[in-house]
């Protein structure tokens, strides 16, 4: 194994013109003037285009009669490397097991989007979405209403047999 | 027809108050913009948007800047002295504002009490009064640096000091010519010197105003010449501990010096506001105020009306924002001088050039005295092919390593080496 080092040769003395090399600096930065390459997002005028596998904000899918669809089977917490949901499952009469505690910590996420892969009933979703800023610390805990309250649009799960998403 | 005799009395004094507070606006004015023009063209140049977030295009950033100077937490070094330490931003910023006080920015404005000249002080020593203050300014460096007991701030006032003084004689010799050609050190007849010779200084002395423009780069503390500041090398340099109003002072005292540097380029080698033609020509000679000489040298009556004043008001303030313009633009294209190449610019090229331009330019005009040429077009037309000749020459000797070494190394390889790759053992390998 070899590194590639790149040696770039410094001007034999005398062989540059000085003169010239500052001209041709004044004329470069002149022509970047008058004729900027846009290159900024102009950002909160300008929204930036998210990926569609962006993960992002999490937020949980509800039934149509506005239960949380999630069954509280414990499968995203346990996956979870952060650590930073907590699930305290409960049942119903019918039998039909519920969330009764379901948190998230934003702070701690770390957005792998394993909680969305595991889950069985596609109820947690992570999200196309990024301006979560709040102006206190435990407004980063997102309990279950807050979860079912996100309306973004949710990740694309990464499919093997379509790797680019296309 | 008005009365063409200068304004005194009473109204004399109110113009003059006017002039000084219109003058003193005017420049606190332009300085806060500059320093947005500052950051918008650097925005532009590095393919940046600059700010926009405070007015329409970022227009009140200066006025936001300049509040949140004045409420930012003042700080005193414990070990500063503290007397010279508050002195010194004080004695930045006062030469740097006092400088523009002789320099005539526009055409005599005839008003029913007299004509009013268009400059604050016309002092018969204008020139040696700009020198004087421009050499003051490097004091109010040197004490806030020595004050602040800060190895960085020290060391960026030594590096002013010794680049001031360095330089300060090429800005003084450069300005012979100009004086020779004149007669005079007023300011005003720099201008109606120009006006007479029908070409502005720049062409006639180019060598000698380029000898000025990199002086007065050096006197500004611009880049390439940023000794006492480098950022890279000395933090902020003299001003490193100020912080608040004192360090906005320092600010408004590098552009205030810009823009005054701006002016003086203007007057003595644009002519100042004077714009091409004769139309606006207006001088005061022996009480009256004339436009110029005719073919018998009789005097011609100058004509001043309020829209000429207007014109070269305007005429003059294009030339100084050119000028500021040309600061910025050079300050976002060329890197910063070595400390050593500054001072073997300043002292074995710059100070010889401009002596030398000075025995070949009074040679010149002795020539043509000699010989009978009056001053004029035909004078000029000399003095600017002389002069040509000598900036050629200079540009030539002073490029690709003859006088200045770069810092370029001597290399063994005779021929350009590209990607050669270079086997580096790595261990387990």
């Amino acid at each position: 194994m070899a590194v590639q080092v790149k040696v770039v040769r410094r001007p034999e003395p005398g062989s540059t013109s000085y003169l010239r090399a500052a001209l041709k600096g004044m004329a470069l930065t002149f022509k970047h003037l008058v004729n900027p390459t846009s290159v900024t997002l102009k950002y909160p005028e300008e929204q930036p285009e998210l990926s569609p596998r962006w993960r992002g904000t999490h937020r949980m899918e509800v039934h149509a009669d506005g239960r949380p669809k999630c069954v509280a089977c414990g499968l995203c917490p346990t996956v979870c490397p952060a650590n930073c949901i907590r699930l305290v499952g409960g049942e119903d009469d019918q039998g039909n097991r519920y969330p009764i505690v379901y948190e998230i910590d934003e702070f701690r996420c770390i957005f792998c989007g394993m909680c969305q892969e595991v889950c069985p009933v596609e109820a947690i979703h992570v999200g196309r979405h990024f301006e979560n800023g709040e102006y206190t610390r435990e407004r980063f805990v997102y309990d279950l209403d807050r979860l079912m309250e996100q309306d973004h649009p949710t990740t694309l799960l990464w499919d093997p047999s379509d790797p680019r998403s296309e | 027809m008005e009365m063409l005799e200068p304004i005194s009395g009473f109204w004399g004094l109110a113009a003059s108050a006017l002039k000084v507070l219109g003058v003193f606006t005017a420049v606190m004015v332009v300085v806060a913009y500059t320093t947005l023009a500052e950051r918008k063209i650097s925005a532009w140049i590095q393919d940046r948007s600059g700010p926009n977030r405070v007015g329409p295009w970022g227009m009140l950033q200066p006025i936001a800047d300049g509040i949140k100077n004045f409420l930012k937490e003042e700080t005193m070094p414990g070990t500063a002295n503290r007397f010279y330490f508050v002195l010194g931003p004080m004695l930045a910023i006062i030469p740097a504002l006092m400088t523009f006080a002789v320099i005539p920015f526009a055409a005599p404005l005839p008003t029913p009490w007299g004509v009013v000249d268009m400059i604050v002080a016309d002092i018969p020593i204008g020139v040696l009064y700009v020198l004087a203050l421009s050499s003051l300014g490097v004091y109010g460096l040197v004490i806030s640096g020595w004050a602040s007991n800060n190895k960085y701030a020290f060391l960026g006032s030594l590096r002013a000091s010794a680049q001031m003084v360095s330089y300060e004689v090429a800005l003084g010799l450069s300005l012979v010519p100009v004086l020779m050609l004149v007669g005079n050190v007023t300011l005003t007849q720099v201008v109606a010197q120009q006006q007479q010779l029908d070409f502005w200084f720049a062409f006639p002395l180019s060598l000698g105003f380029i000898l000025f423009l990199i002086s007065a780069f050096a006197e500004t503390n611009r880049l390439p010449f940023d000794m006492p500041e480098a950022e890279s090398e000395l933090v902020t340099g003299y001003h490193t501990e100020y912080s608040s109003m004192k360090f906005s002072m320092f600010f408004i005292a590098e552009y205030g010096h810009m823009v005054t540097a701006s002016a003086l380029m203007a007057t003595l080698f644009f002519g100042g506001w004077d714009l091409p033609g004769t139309w606006d020509d207006a001088f005061w000679w022996e009480g009256m105020l004339i436009s110029g000489f005719d073919a018998a040298g009789a005097p011609i009556m100058a004509n001043p009306a309020w829209w000429k004043t207007v014109l070269t008001l305007g005429g003059f303030g294009a030339k100084v924002a050119f000028f500021l313009f040309f600061y910025i633009w050079v300050r976002w294209t060329l890197p910063r001088f070595r400390y050593d190449q500054v001072m073997t610019l300043g002292w074995k090229v710059m100070l010889p050039v401009s002596l030398a331009y000075v025995m070949i330019v009074a040679g010149t005009i002795l020539v043509l005295d000699t010989i009978g040429v009056s001053y004029g077009f035909t004078f000029g037309l000399v003095l600017t092919a002389v002069s040509g000749v000598c900036t050629a020459g200079l540009l030539f000797f002073l490029d690709r390593d003859r006088v200045i070494k770069g810092a370029s190394v001597p290399t063994r390889h005779d021929r350009p080496v590209r990607m050669p790759v270079v086997e580096v053992p790595l261990s387990g390998d």
